[in-house]
Parts: C-alpha cells; structure tokens; sequence
C-alpha cells in the first residue's frame, strides 16, 4: 500500500496536499482497494462554492461500495478536476496524482492540525 | 398447508438440534406473550378455500359483466392470451430478484427487454426496471429533481390536469424535504401555458399529463421549452396506449416520462399491483432511483445481463440513497414486456387509434342527447369530461341498472367540476355499447 | 446458453395479434401530434412464446429448487393463490367503481385488516402500502406525524441497528430523520447500554427488525421497548422475518407500535423475479388517526338480515396518499387465501417448522462453517463464507459453486456486521432430504475449497453464464436494444 509521506490523512481515507494556504484533497490508495473498481465519480461542489469542513464534497462509486468524500478542512473551492467524471478508472491507477479531486483556499490553517501523518495512517489502516 | 415434515422428521430433526421438543427452540421469547391464541377462523381447505373465494368474488360486479365507461387512471383493455401464460411460468413467478445474475438471466434479460420496449415507446434514452404505480413513479420524478438539484431548488409545479391521486402521493413524498408546491390550484381546464407564470429559477420540476387527467392532448414543446429556460426540469406523466399512435414526450424534450402501465397487459384488478414507468435522458441515468438491469459479458464473452448501478441503492447507501425503493413490479414489468412485443408495432397503433375514434364517436352521440354536453375540446384521446343534467351519483346509478359502468364523478376533486363526468372509452366496448349509453342517459334526464 | 433479444427477433411486417376492425366512423388523428416511427417489435405468437419459455429456462426459482436467500423467505407459493387471484369478480373490478359493486372486495379487505391485526397484536391495519419499503416509509412518516400533533418538533432522530436492513435508514432519510446508529451487544442483541446512552428527547423512535438479520430473537426486546417509550419514542417493528413469530408472539404484545408485513415473504404470494411486493402497515390504538388515506371500513352497520356495507374512510390526522387507489389488491386476494387455508394452528405450525428447518441447517453445519453468533436462531442463520483452511475463499465464491449443484445461493455479504456473511432461510416448506442434500453439498464445497479452490473460484461451471464484468456493464451502461435499423 502506498501512503506518500508528503501528504497528511484523514481517518475516512482522504489525503489533503498543504501547498501554503491551498489544500488539494483526494482519497488514499488504501481507500480506492476497499472499493475496488470505481466506475463513477461526481464532484459535488463547484469553484467558488465556501464548504465547511466535513460536508460531502464528492461520491466515489466502485460496483459494490459507495463512498462520500468529506472535507476535512474548510475554505472556498478554487479547482474541481474536470477530467475525473470521465475516467473514473483514476481513482485506482493514480489516487495521489491525477486523481486529486478539488482544491481549496483554506481559511482556517489550524485545521491541519488534527491531521494524520503517513506513520498515523499507516497504523490507522491496520487497526 | 404446505409443511412436509412427518412426525418422524421432527423427532429426528429435534434430536439433532439437541432439544427435546419444539416449544424450546422459542425459550428467547418473553414468556408472557408466548404461544397466544390467535382469534381466526379455523383453516379451509383448498376446495372450501375456492368456493369461499369465488363467493367473494362473485359478489362483485365488473368490468367483465358490465360495459365499462371508467377509467381516470386504470383501464379496461384486452390482455392477449399469452401474457398470463408467460408470468404464470414458476419460472418467473417464484424467482426472487435477481441478485445472483447467473442463475437469473431469464428475469434480466425480460427487464432487459422491457426497459428498451419503454425507452422506444416514450421517445427517451433510459428507463428503468419499474416503480410500483403511475403515482409513486410521479412522486419518484419529484424526489430525484430534488436530488438533483441538492435541495437548492424547492418549488414543484405540479399541473391541476396531473390525475389527483398524483398529486396526493407527490405531496406525501416530498412531506420529508423543505419545499412548495405549485399549480393544483389553478383553473383545472387551464392550457398549459398558464403554467409558465408560475416557473423561476427556484424550480425543480414541474408535472404534466398526456393525455391529461380530462383526455385532453397538448403539445407541450414550447412549455416545455420555458421550462428550460431556467433550468427546471420537466416531467411528463403519460398514458402508454396513447403513444401507439401521438408524438412521443421525448419528442417534445422531457426530461423524464413517468406513467401508470397498467393499460399494457395487466388487469385492472381493483387499483394493483399495477407498474410504474419511469424513463429518463441518458445524462440524469445515475439520479434513478430503483433497479437498472444493463448488458455485460461473462468469462467467456457470453453476453448476459447484470444489475448495475447498484451503489446509487439503499442497500449499499443507506440513509444517503435517495431513495428507499427496493422491489420494482417485477411480474408486471414481464406483463408489460409480453403484451408490447406480441400486440407489437401494428397492434399498438391499431389499439390506440380504436380507443381514439370510439371516444369521439361516443362524446358525438352523448353531445347529441339533450341536457348533456361534452366539455373537452378536442383534440383527445380516449377520455372526455361530459357535463350532465342530474347528479353524477344519480346518473352512474341508473346506468348501473342497465348493465353500464358510467364514468367518474370529477366534483370529488374538482369542485368546479361538479356535475361533470369523466368518460372513458377503449376497445373493450362496441357501437352497441356506447348506442345503449347515450340511450339510458336520455332516459336519466327524462325521469 | 443465451437468447437473442425482443428486437433480435422482430422481423418487419411480421404480425402476431390483431384487434377487430373499427366499428365506429373513424375521425382524423390530430395533426401535429401523430408520431413519426414506432419502433416496436413485430414478432408471431410462436416467436412470443419460445422466447419467454426459453428465457424463463434461465432462472433458478423456488418452483424448480431450494431458493434459501437470508431475509427472503422464499417459501412455496400455492397455485390456488394464482386461480383465485383471476377469478373475474376480482380480476375485472375498476378500482373506482361505486363501492355497492365490489362488496366481495371490500369484505374481503375489511376481513384481511382484522386478522393481520389479530396475528400481530395491533388495532388496526392499512393494506395500501405497495411494498415492505413503502410500508416502512408510510409508518416512519406516522411517527413524524404522531409527534408533529403533539408540538414535539424537536424529535429529529430514528435510531437503527447496524444490522438493519438498508431500507431502515433509508426510509427515515427520506422522511426527514437523521439516522443514529446503533451496535449488536456479542450475543447478537440489541446493545443496552449503548441504546441508554442515545435516548433522550430529540430520538422520535427506533425501527427494529425482530428477528434480527442475524436470524436470533432479540432476547432485551422488552427493555429496549420500555426504554424507547421512556424516552418518549415509538418503536417500529420491521416485519421482514414476521414467519418466525406467527402463532408464537405478537409484536403488539412487546408493546411495538408500528409494524409492517411483507405480504410477498410472510404469507406466500409470488415474489415475481423482484416484485410486485404489498406491505400493509399496523398501528397500536394511538396512532390509528394517522394511518394513509383511505382505510376499509363498515359505513353502514348490517343486521341479522342484512350484511353491512363497507366503504373507505380517511382517518382524521391521516398522512395522506401512499399510492393510487387501495394496494396491491391481488396481493391481498392471495394472501387472504393463504390465512384462511391455515388457521391459527396452520400459521403456528409455519413459524414451527420454519424455526425447526434453520436450526436443522445450523446443527448440521455448524462444525464446518462458523457461526459467530451461535445460539438458538429463528427462522434463518448467518455463517461466514470463510474457511480457516482455505483462506483464499470467500462467500461469493461458495454461493456461485451452490449454482453447480442447482442450489440457489443463499444472502451473501448481509448483514454487514458478519464477516463474509452467508445468511441463509430454508423456510418451512423445505422438507428434511432437501435440506440434507443441501447441508452435504455445502460440506462437501468446504472440502472443495482446501483442496480444489480454484473449482470455486471459477464457479459457476454450469450455469447459464459464467460470472459477469460487472465493471464493464456499469461502465459501458448498455441499458437498453434497439431496433435494427436505429443502430
């Protein structure tokens, strides 16, 4: 299982990139191998939209689970990855890279905070 | 009764369980309540269990015995041999849904099949495996357009022609969720663009009928039109006979065409178990709510049919689904299948053009005889509001008396209404028939 | 083996029905609104009936083998049911004819809503709802109305077992409900300290499915009860698993106070390949003014003479319409049938022998298979799909090798709270060399799956179609054939 260490997690498998006060949130590779094979992704939100941390931002489906993906920090949407509806197949060949889901301007970087490092996730996934 | 067990196999059952008698196996329960005597008749037999039922049955009067003027949401129509032949079959009858796609490709495929058979008939890309009735299809179309738009949208235009029971059931569904309903207030023979007053960029969808709940036939094009213009879906609720000869909803640009099937092979067997159709454009396939049967291959190329789309389900979401429908009208669904492809292309179109010209020559007779007149302008199709002398009750009453099912009396949802009947002719009744109807309604406004 | 489809078949100007000719002048169709095509299939009579017949070779049913799905309740469904369902009184009836017309119906109704309510202990009972789902939504709606006619509007919350089935919280998130979950305690019940903790006075009720999913009855089903009615909640009781407790307790009795039937398990009408299902509803004596529009009731008293008149009334705080007209009648028709062929020691002995022919199962499984809730069950049992000896194996590979051997698989992978669940409800008309042959055949694929496992995980070998591309099928979504010619 590959879990960057770049990167800090959530403990509903979703990853969130910190590059100054934007944040780009995706779900962990231990995330897209419960699902298996996703066949459709919907993106809920859109740019410009302010979410508050833990709404839905995105349904992930594969063809026998179903998966919300929840903001774990808050902030205004400033990128939706347009490609994704398409190749839903993302979500498993490449979760941290062309898989990323929205980007945020995070308004509240304390958030951050209650965030797992990859040594808390790993053990998180094997608990 | 239906049990196999000798006393023999109890005992030896008992023995290997490891408990000495029956009334063990029931120790968890509260032993207060255990064991109540219920208060029902002692068991018939078969043949008593028939004789009692063909009583029942035998106290009513139908349909079948009477010519059959009614109609205002179910319909009397030939049913072809065939069809019941085909859901008697074990086969379908007593399969369960089909989860195990292996084992179940005869129900796939025939939903399969049906889905396609409704997609042609209503002019539009997907349909679904079925709701339980036209009703709750309708309410289904109102809860998806909330979905869809996310709750952001809150107002439902719902037309005062959409049949009243539609109606009831939207307004029960949609108790759950913020919203407004529009519409059943207004002049119930309004046109439809009396409804465009009422669109704005707050609204979901808006419902209307076609034939409407009167008969009457609109081209809904241009509505449908100004509908889109601020971006609220639009619903079309239709008979599926009168599509064997009129324009398709999908023509006019609905988003979603909703319908009672009833009319396509199944009996009318006092109000259920009927069908709901439910067909909508490619782009809102993943907003359905109920069973989608899709094509697929097995291991070895074999083309078969699984259940797909199965994580938009309350099974696997649960309280996120959208929706709580778990069966779909599965034997009617294959009804509907049998009776589309065997009437088929010609069948359909001859079925609907006899409903179209018995109506019209029946509301010319009734428009003939004094006191009564008919007020639905064409065009219609196979219903008609006629405007009588007496009171409905009055009316249906006599024509009772001699052998005749008279139509409905719309002053029970229509106050406006009062006094009109609501008159529906299919192939099931002959010149004769309708010769006799206006003949006794002479009579009623003589006496 | 596959079959072409409807369209494959269709042959232009091939023609397989004909109405008679038109004996009225005939009017012109409304210019403008005429379709262009009407791309249906034109097909024979013969062409009709090999298709559906060879179609219907396809499936597995209770009528050709053991059909043991968990929460099921795929029991034998009597052909007289099927007769009396086409009787022509009942058959032909327009569901808007005056009621003086169809007295046999509404006697039959009235009579119906007595004994479900007799059976179940309630007061009374609605046939309308079309479904165990609707029925679920109709009685989750009557809770949310029971407390709006108090002013007790901060009661926001259903609180549903992990192992509920998904119609639970479905249902309530549909009715405006958050759902509050709750935990199994280890011996399979509902977890009492857990429920007192989530009790206060925002919870409107608890939707309990008794027996559980896990086939066991709740053995704190009183407490939990009690508990709920303290708090100032009701309590809905999904009848889902009712064959276990007919004749042996009613639900009324424990004090729930709202439960559904599901017609098409309990009392044996056709499952029909997914449905049509019926689910009347029955309320204790408070909620009675809350139950949909209309009801069956006697609108003019009968005497020694004459019998009484029945009729519809709408109950005075109803929550209105659930869906067009009364039911699914012919359901009820079968149904009624059904209780009046067994009585109160028929319906008994059901619940008997449906509790016997599970604990059987389970006795002559439990040393292959494990049993993680292990005590006494009801009508049905759940058992991991998985073998210590064969880790490679899962559930679904065990149920698709059940095909090989003509058995229907059982429930799998429900309810969630059992790792790789096999859930499985002989029901009560198995008898005991069916459910032998069964209990041998699923030992027998326990030493398949140490030392072939590959036979399993390839399987079926001899059904129908291998194991579909699910991934392709929802990816590619080909949900619909056309004619030829569109293509």
């Amino acid at each position: 299982m590959n879990i960057p260490s770049n990167l800090k997690y959530t403990s509903t498998d979703e990853w969130v990139k910190v590059d100054g006060n934007i944040a780009t949130i995706g779900v962990t590779d231990h995330a897209q191998e419960q699902l298996s094979d996703v066949v459709f992704v919907e993106v809920t939100v859109s740019v410009g939209d302010k979410v508050a941390k833990k709404s839905t931002i995105a349904t992930v489906e594969s063809v026998k689970a179903a998966a919300d993906v929840n903001l774990p920090v808050s902030g205004k949407v400033v990128a939706v990855n347009e490609d994704l509806p398409q190749t839903p197949e993302l979500v498993n060949t490449d979760p941290y890279g062309k898989a990323w889901m929205i980007k945020i301007e995070m308004e509240n970087l304390a958030e951050l905070d209650n965030l797992m490092d990859a040594a808390g996730y790993e053990k998180h996934t094997k608990e | 009764m239906f049990t196999p067990h000798t006393d023999a196999d109890r005992e030896e059952m008992l023995r290997v369980i490891g408990v000495h008698k029956l009334d063990d196996l029931f120790a968890d329960v509260p032993a207060a309540h255990r064991f109540p005597l219920l208060d029902l008749p002692p068991a018939f037999t078969e043949m008593e269990a028939l004789m009692q039922m063909e009583e029942l049955a035998g106290a009513n009067e139908t349909a079948h015995d009477l010519a059959c003027f009614l109609g205002a949401g179910a319909y009397y129509h030939y049913t072809p041999a065939v069809v019941d032949a085909i859901i008697r079959r074990g086969e379908f009858l007593t399969a369960y849904t089909p989860y195990q796609p292996e084992v179940s490709q005869g129900t796939l495929q025939a939903i399969f099949e049906y889905q396609s058979l409704i997609a042609n008939l209503t002019g539009m890309d997907v349909s679904n495996a079925s709701h339980y009735d036209g009703a709750t299809a309708t309410a289904e179309a109102a809860v998806m357009a909330y979905s869809h738009f996310r709750g952001k949208r809150t107002r439902f235009i719902l037309s005062p022609s959409l049949n009243p029971q539609y109606r009831d059931v939207v307004k029960t569904y949609m108790s759950g969720y913020e919203h407004e309903l529009l519409g059943c207030d207004s002049e119930p023979l309004g046109k439809p663009n009396d409804l465009t007053a009422l669109l704005n960029d707050n609204t979901a969808l808006l419902v209307v009928q076609y034939p409407d709940f009167f008969g009457r036939i609109f081209d809904f094009t241009a509505l449908i039109e100004k509908a889109h213009e601020v971006g609220a879906l639009v619903a079309v609720a239709v008979n599926p006979i009168a599509l064997g000869v009129l324009k398709t909803p999908g023509a006019m640009g609905a988003d979603i065409v909703v319908g009672e099937g009833q009319p396509l092979g199944i009996p009318l067997s006092y109000g259920g178990p009927y069908l709901g159709i439910f067909a909508t454009k490619k782009e809102y396939v993943r907003k359905i709510a109920g069973r989608l049967v899709g094509e697929s291959i097995d291991g070895k190329g074999r083309r078969g049919y699984v259940l797909t789309l199965t994580a938009r389900e309350q099974h696997i979401r649960r309280e996120k689904a959208t929706s709580n429908i778990c069966t779909n009208q599965g034997l009617m669904a294959l009804a509907a299948t049998v009776y589309m492809s065997f009437v088929g292309k010609s069948g359909l179109r001859q079925v609907a053009n006899l409903c179209y010209q018995k109506a019209h020559y029946a509301a010319a007779q009734i428009g003939k005889v004094p006191g009564y007149e008919v007020k639905t302008p064409a065009p219609y199709f196979h219903e008609f509001i006629v405007k009588c002398p007496k009171s409905v009750e009055d009316t249906n009453l006599h024509l009772l008396d001699h052998g005749i099912l008279g139509g409905y009396d719309l002053g029970k949802d229509y106050p406006a209404l009062n006094g009109h009947m609501l008159i529906a002719v299919t192939e099931m009744v002959s010149k004769d028939d309708i010769d006799a109807l206006c003949e006794v309604l002479a009579e009623v406004n003589h006496d | 083996m596959t079959e072409a489809t409807i369209y494959e078949i269709s042959s232009p100007g091939r023609i397989g029905f004909r109405y008679p000719a038109c004996d009225v002048p005939e009017t012109p169709l409304p210019a403008g609104l005429i379709r262009a095509d009407l791309p249906m299939p034109e097909v024979a009579e013969l062409d009709i009936i090999r298709h559906f017949t060879n179609l219907s070779h396809l499936n597995y049913a209770i009528d050709s083998t053991l059909y043991p799905l968990g929460s099921c309740t795929m029991k034998y469904n009597p052909k007289i049911n099927e007769d009396v369902a086409r009787l022509p009184g009942f058959a032909f009836s327009h569901p808007l004819q005056p009621v003086e017309t169809v007295q046999g119906n509404l006697a039959m109704m009235y009579e119906l809503q007595l004994w479900l309510a007799e059976i179940c202990g309630m007061a009374a009972v609605t046939l309308q709802p079309s479904a165990g789902a609707q029925g679920e939504y109709t009685g989750v709606l009557i809770i949310r109305a029971y407390h709006q006619s108090r002013g007790d509007t901060k009661r926001t919350k259903i609180i549903i077992p992990d192992s509920a089935h998904g119609t639970n919280p479905a249902t309530s998130a549909m009715s405006g409900f958050e759902v509050v979950g709750i935990a199994t305690d280890s011996n399979g019940n509902v977890d009492i300290d857990g429920l007192k903790a989530i009790l206060d006075d925002t919870i409107a009720g608890l939707m309990l499915t008794n027996p559980n999913t896990l086939g066991l009855f709740d053995q704190n089903v009183e407490e939990v009860v009690r508990l709920v009615h303290q708090a100032g909640g009701l309590v809905y009781g999904d009848g889902a698993n009712l064959n276990a407790l007919l004749g042996i307790v009613r639900p009324g009795d424990i004090g729930f106070d709202i439960m559904h039937f599901n017609l098409h398990k309990t009392f044996s009408t056709p499952h029909g390949g997914g449905g049509p299902g019926s689910g009347p509803v029955g309320v204790a004596k408070h909620l009675v003014d809350f139950l949909p529009t209309p009801v069956v009731s006697i609108i003019e008293e009968g005497d020694e003479e004459i019998p009484p008149l029945y009729g519809f009334r709408t109950p005075e705080k109803t929550i209105g319409r659930m869906k067009s007209f009364h039911g699914q009648f012919g359901m009820m028709v079968r149904a009624y049938t059904y209780i009046s062929m067994h009585g109160p020691e028929g319906l008994r002995d059901i619940a008997n022998c449906a509790v016997l022919n599970a604990n059987y199962l389970l006795a002559r499984l439990r040393k292959t298979y494990h049993v993680p809730f292990d005590r006494i069950c009801m009508h049905e049992f759940v058992m991991e799909g998985h073998l210590a000896d064969a880790p490679e194996v899962h559930a679904l590979d065990i149920a698709k090798r059940l095909m090989d051997y003509d058995f229907h698989p059982p429930t799998n992978y429900f309810p969630l709270i059992v790792h790789e669940a096999l859930m499985i409800e002989p029901t009560e008309t198995e008898n005991k060399q069916t459910l032998d042959r069964f209990a041998d055949v699923l030992i027998k694929i326990a030493d398949e799956a140490k030392t072939s496992p590959e036979l399993l995980h390839d399987a079926p070998h001899n059904a129908p179609v291998g194991r579909l591309d699910e991934v392709r099928a929802a990816k590619e979504l080909v949900l619909c054939c056309w004619l030829p010619e569109k293509i």
